[in-house]
């Protein structure tokens, strides 16, 4: 009994994106969908316990829940005519047909760029797209984002309504609008992964599921996107970021850095994984932010040691990418593989005039990148200093006791 | 979300003659693609026969090393796959799936294993 029911929500589970974005298709309304869909998971709890379950489950539920989804638009439509009267032609509504990959492909891009529309916050688009194409329940998205269950489903519920009242028809964007609308879908996705790798709340630094779901989901859209160089960017950032999960923090739960990470740990797979998506995006012909940020991992993916690190290629790639979209973080890395690839002196210059500036006024990293800029240098005092100003500036308790414990080293 | 690794096994000496039809090897490239699309099927190769496979064994401070076939072997694993699946109930169902696109007169086992992480 219990077997049927793990049966019945696997195969859910599995067919649930698809089955929500062909009903979708047909009655325009993806929260309309997402209940005719549970309507036919239900369905399928009730019969198949009884009649066993069918020889394709997945097609079951997908001609349920279209026979469903016709029947609506049916009543509706009979309801429409004697209410106004008035000759409005409705679409046709296709009957149930065969499965159709290039169809179910179609409806599922429409439904994530549905998800993703930039009409709905960024909260809301990050919950909608893991509750419709990510098949997580409320409770689900409520835990991995430490949230409560009435929150994640008012949520929800919100962007459903705020889609049907804004009219957002369910469709992939063509023309120049299209390009736009593909950064907020790859957008949502890097912040689920990100929200998982760098878990901006509670006591875990690594929230892996939440990581597995979007990579997940960048896969999916990779299938989907075949041509779009940005996708297979995302993807290989996201499989070799993830490469580096295990060996990112140490037994005690601390997080490691980089430099002295056991490269023994890295997962061969996802950066073999990774190396091939960003092939596919150079291929595509890819030089877009996510690409470029991929090429920069898989620069770090390469070196079997941290010594034997390409910090030439690292800093060229950071130039690009700083060049495409601008920021002072971006300069700041750029920066630290200016100073491993040419020498501390040409790094400080960079750190200098950043320093200059105004945006990383409160940004710890500045002087603590500075600091070791300068100890490289010889220049103590100065070093001290800036490592001082660091650990004043950090909110993390174990970042401060580092800081510290190097004021305290180079001065001595 | 656990990864799996599915060693499939096939019966060498008793495995259809004339080897997987035209037809199952279409079955079963679109039952990879979608499993590849569905970002769920991270790695997948079949594997020669034994007779081209050698076993090397290191046991009390010797190595051995015999070439195949393995004849005394009744099931050998004929290829592997690694999906990354939510639960046990999923990758059974995937399973399933893989299995079923063989035609009926096939004897084919997948051993399921979850892979070990961190």
């Amino acid at each position: 009994m219990t077997e049927a029911r793990s049966a019945v929500e696997a195969v859910f589970r599995i067919e649930s994106a698809r089955i929500i974005a062909a009903t979708a298709r047909i009655v325009r309304d993806v929260g309309i969908a997402e209940e005719i869909a549970q309507d036919a998971l239900l369905a399928a709890l009730e019969q198949w316990p009884e009649s066993g379950v069918p020889d394709r489950p997945g097609a079951w539920l997908m001609v349920t829940a279209k026979r469903r989804a016709i029947d609506l638009v049916r009543r509706k439509e009979t309801y429409a005519r004697k209410l106004a009267e008035v000759g409005r032609t409705l679409e046709d509504v296709p009957p149930p047909e065969p499965a159709d990959p290039d169809r179910i492909d179609d409806d599922l891009l429409r439904l994530i760029f549905t998800s993703c529309h930039p009409v709905l916050s960024t909260q809301a688009r990050i919950a909608l797209t893991l509750r419709l194409l990510g098949g997580l329940g409320t409770e689900e998205i409520a835990r991995a984002f430490l949230a409560t269950e009435t929150t994640v489903a008012q949520r929800v519920v919100r962007a459903k309504r705020t889609l049907g009242r804004a009219g957002v028809p369910f469709e992939v964007p063509y023309g120049p609008d299209r390009a736009a609308r593909l950064d907020s879908v790859l957008e949502v996705i890097y912040l689920i992964f990100n929200e998982g790798y760098a878990a901006t709340t509670g006591d875990d630094l690594l929230r892996p599921a939440l990581c597995q779901d979007a990579l997940r989901l960048a896969r999916v859209l990779a299938g989907l996107m075949e041509k779009e160089p940005e996708v297979h960017g995302l993807v290989a950032l996201l499989e070799l970021q993830a490469s580096r999960a295990a060996a990112r923090t140490g037994p005690d739960g601390a997080p490691v850095l980089l430099a002295d990470q056991n490269r023994s740990r890295w997962d061969r797979l996802l950066i073999r994984r990774g190396f091939a998506a960003l092939a596919r995006a150079n291929e595509a012909g890819g030089a877009g932010p996510y690409a470029l940020q991929a090429a920069i991992a898989a620069c770090h993916a390469h070196a079997v040691t941290y010594e034997a690190t390409d910090w030439t290629v690292i800093a060229t790639l950071y130039r690009r990418l700083a060049a495409l979209v601008p920021s002072p973080v971006v300069e700041l890395n750029r920066a630290v593989a200016v100073s491993m690839a040419e020498g501390p002196a040409a790094g400080l210059v960079l750190v200098d005039a950043l320093a200059a500036g105004p945006e990383l006024k409160a940004y710890h990293l500045l002087p603590s990148v500075r600091g070791d800029l300068l100890e490289r240098l010889g220049r103590a005092q100065e070093a001290r200093a800036e490592f001082v100003r660091a650990a004043e500036l950090t909110r993390n308790e174990q970042e401060r006791t580092l800081l510290l414990a190097r004021a305290d080293r180079v001065s001595r | 979300m656990p990864r799996y690794l599915t060693m499939v096994r096939i019966d060498e000496n008793n495995a259809p003659a004339e080897g997987p039809s035209e037809a199952l090897m279409q079955r079963m490239g679109a039952l990879l693609e979608e499993m590849t699309k569905a970002g769920v099927l991270l790695d997948t190769a079949g594997l020669t026969p034994t007779a081209q496979g050698t076993r090397v064994t290191w046991s009390n401070g010797e190595f051995t090393v015999t070439d195949g076939p393995f004849t005394e072997t009744k099931e050998v694993i004929g290829g592997y796959a690694i999906i990354q699946a939510k639960d046990k109930a999923e990758i059974l169902e995937w399973t399933k799936r893989f299995l079923a696109v063989h035609e009926a007169h096939w004897t084919v086992t997948s051993e399921i294993r979850e892979i070990a992480e961190g």
